[in-house]
């Protein structure tokens, strides 16, 4: 068997001394397109910047092993040049920071990391260039700063954005989907599912059925109340839309 | 000049009224006896007002976040005598905007020193000399503006510079005419004892419909406490085009109080700039008189500090008349024990209508000892206007850094960007592009130094 890209084993956290993830597993294979669903306040984002690396978390039990090595252990820019990347649910303003500096400057520490040579300015506009098209951005967007006034979409789809020119090996996708107009949830679909290859691997997480009519995953679960209580096919999503979360979680908590 | 400061550690001690002049100082007096008589009835205006103010306390309003009894404290040495005092062209290379296209004025210590100094080519009319000079030979062009503008009435230290003021930059540009490169005023200090101190004085008047940018720096080649009390008066005229950029990077004893009275005539656009990011302790005072309609003013800063250095800026601007915009943004970045301070007062005066006062002050703390104090203060007297004001006092946004990590760039790296970021948004506003570039590399290498001085969270 293949080594697993993820794999999470019974992961608890806390923050401020409330138990928000309470004992989560979790395997993906290269080649896998996993999707979380899971109502409000269930621990989606939580689990996510913990996968990505933010402060703030107390990691009480269980572990998380990315391509054989212990992620827990790694810096956020490390997880960063090792190929975990996160698309923010809220992506961040960062006034001053212009966008294809700030690209290009991450672009380069993981080009780094790699042992590759950095790109110049030239040679990273050309490489952007063709990005921006599969997103279908404005390509202003490039010269103002991050994320600084863009509209709701506009941040969403810069986040798909970054993804296109990181290529990372681990991507997760927190509601990358909200906020969308139709055309744009295409159009990040198709970005998204262009990206995909089969030795790595996305996490997408979101409410709607809707998003997983263009993004085909493999496996979905419902996280709940900090736990994964129901794992399965893309027809999971479609059986949730029909009985909703307590209807599905009464279902499961009812022992056999 | 020694000054009486009776109480040790006397905070908020007794004014210090008293001017004790030495040999030099006198001496000074009596020369100035040939100067003309409206300059004469100046400085003795300047030196009454003085001994009535004296140099303020905490108890004054205007300087409650600043303590400068380190001044009072000082036993201040006779000024030193005109000279190179082994300044040459090649040691003034180091310092910036001295490759500028448009040439130097070099003041030594106070005084200005004519073989350290070139400009390039000006157009017709144009004057770029010392003060004193202009003083000796054509003092009808100095006396409508010279001493006008700058008002010993309210700030001691103004009255201080009246009273002493020897020399300094006369910058004239007649109506009409326009100076393509910047021109650049570079005070330096060479001062090996405490306590030495210069007052310089500038006049910079751009004519109706002239252009012309002035750079005035403060640098030093010393490590002792001297102190700075510059004044200088710049007059727009009507339809002026000016950009005027103050650049204070005294070394880190040294005390450095300045004022910017300026005054803008109808429909003219200024911008200027104060950059402070070396001294103890600093002050910069900036009157800006909006004397005319539909005019354009922008008052621009950043001050950098680190240690226990503190920088203050305290800002008057008065709409005199209707149609004026007048904008200010002072950003600081306080590292370690330092200290930021601003005020900013807006006056509204009546009749003023269709007033648009922007104001905004904030401040970076990147140590949890550093602190700012900001304080706006709106006088309105017209009622068709708009002022607004906003301040913040805030550390490096932790969402921000997270966000940069996350997509592979480093801690401090990202702390960086950020923070360069932040003087970003005032180094862009400078519209000379040669001073903007140089600056931006400058602040840049600045913030590099502080990081390592400072070190790693
Ligand atoms: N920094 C924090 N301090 C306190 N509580 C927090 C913090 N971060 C998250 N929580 C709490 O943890 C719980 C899970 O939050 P999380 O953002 O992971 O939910 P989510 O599943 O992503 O929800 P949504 O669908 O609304 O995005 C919530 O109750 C939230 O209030
Ligand atoms: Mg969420």
């Amino acid at each position: 068997m293949k080594q697993p890209i993820l794999a999470i084993q019974n992961l608890s956290a806390d923050v401020e001394g409330r138990q928000i993830l309470k004992g989560i597993n979790l395997t993906i294979y290269p080649g896998e397109m996993h999707a979380i669903m899971g109502p409000n306040g269930s621990g989606k984002s939580t689990l996510a910047a913990i996968l990505a690396g933010r402060e703030g978390y107390n990691i009480t039990g269980g572990e998380v092993i990315y391509c054989g090595q212990d992620l827990l252990a790694l810096d956020p820019e490390e997880r960063a040049c090792e190929g975990v990347f996160l698309a923010f649910q809220y992506p961040v303003e960062i006034p001053g920071v212009n966008s294809t500096y700030f690209l290009k400057a991450a672009y380069n520490e993981i080009r780094k990391h790699r042992g590759l040579p950095e790109l110049d300015a030239m040679e990273f506009l050309a490489f952007v260039t063709e990005k921006v098209k599969l997103l279908h951005l404005p390509e202003d967007l490039l010269k103002r700063p991050v994320n600084y006034g863009f509209s709701g979409g506009e941040k969403k789809r810069n986040e798909i954005f970054q993804m296109a020119v990181l290529e990372p090996k681990f991507a997760i996708l927190d509601e990358t989907d909200s906020g969308l107009d139709i055309d744009a949830l295409k159009i990040v679909a198709h970005g998204v599912t262009t990206l995909k290859r089969p030795d790595n691997a996305q996490l997408v997480i979101t409410h709607y059925q809707r998003l997983l009519n263009f993004i085909v995953p493999d496996f979905v679960h419902v996280l709940y109340d900090g736990r994964i209580v129901k794992s399965g096919g893309k027809e999971l999503a479609l059986e949730l839309e029909e009985t909703g979360y307590d209807g599905m979680i009464h279902a499961t908590a009812a022992p056999a | 000049m020694i000054m009486n400061e009776t109480k040790p550690n006397g905070a908020l001690a007794h004014r210090v009224t008293e001017l004790s002049l030495n040999r030099t100082e006198l001496a000074l007096l009596e020369r100035s006896a040939d100067e003309p008589a409206w300059l004469l009835s100046a400085r003795k205006v300047g030196r009454a007002r003085f001994a009535e103010l004296g140099l303020p306390t905490l108890h004054d309003e205007d300087w409650r976040f600043t303590n400068v009894a380190p001044i009072a404290k000082m036993v201040f040495k006779p000024r030193l005598e005109p000279g190179r005092h082994g300044v040459t062209e090649k040691v003034l290379s180091r310092f910036p905007f001295t490759a500028l296209a448009g040439g130097q004025l070099v003041f030594v210590n106070g005084q200005f020193a004519p073989e350290l100094s070139s400009l390039a080519l000006l157009p017709a009319g144009v004057k770029v000399m010392s003060l004193a000079a202009v003083l000796a030979t054509e003092p009808a062009l100095v006396e409508p503006h010279l001493c006008r503008h700058a008002r010993a009435d309210s700030n001691a230290f103004t009255a201080l510079n009246t009273t002493f003021f020897q020399d300094g930059a006369f910058i004239y540009v007649p109506a009409g005419q326009a100076v393509a490169e910047p021109i650049h005023l570079l005070f330096v200090s060479t001062a090996k004892d405490h306590g030495t101190t210069a007052h310089p004085r500038n006049l910079i008047v751009a004519g109706r419909g002239s252009r012309v940018t002035v750079i005035e720096s403060y640098v030093s080649l010393s490590d002792a406490a001297y102190f700075t009390n510059a004044v200088t008066e710049l007059v727009a005229g009507d339809n002026a085009v000016v950009e005027h950029l103050k650049f204070q990077d005294e070394n880190q004893q040294a005390f450095h109080i300045a004022t910017v009275a300026a005054h803008f005539g109808r429909a003219s656009n200024v911008v200027t700039h104060s950059i402070a990011l070396g001294a103890k302790l600093s002050r910069t005072n900036i009157y800006a008189t909006l004397a005319g309609e539909g005019l354009e003013c922008i008052l621009n800063g950043l001050y950098l500090t680190r240690g226990e250095q503190l920088a203050d800026h305290y800002m008057v601007v008065d709409h005199a008349q209707p149609h004026g915009a007048s904008h200010e943004y002072f950003n600081g970045i306080l590292a370690d024990k330092s200290k930021g301070v601003f005020h900013g007062r807006i006056l509204v005066r009546p009749g003023a209508q269709k007033t648009d006062a922007k104001q905004t002050n904030k401040n970076l703390l990147l140590s949890d000892d550093a602190t700012a104090d900001t304080k706006p203060q709106l006088e309105i007297y017209a009622d068709d206007v708009k002022c607004t004001h906003g301040a913040t006092i805030g550390q490096l946004n932790d969402e921000s850094i997270f966000y940069l990590r996350a997509r592979g760039i480093p801690r401090e790296k990202a702390r960086r960007m950020l923070i360069h970021a932040f003087a970003g948004e005032i180094i862009d506003r400078v519209r000379c592009a040669a001073v903007r570039q140089e600056l931006d590399r400058l602040v840049w290498d600045r913030l590099e130094q502080n990081q390592k001085i400072e070190g790693s969270p």
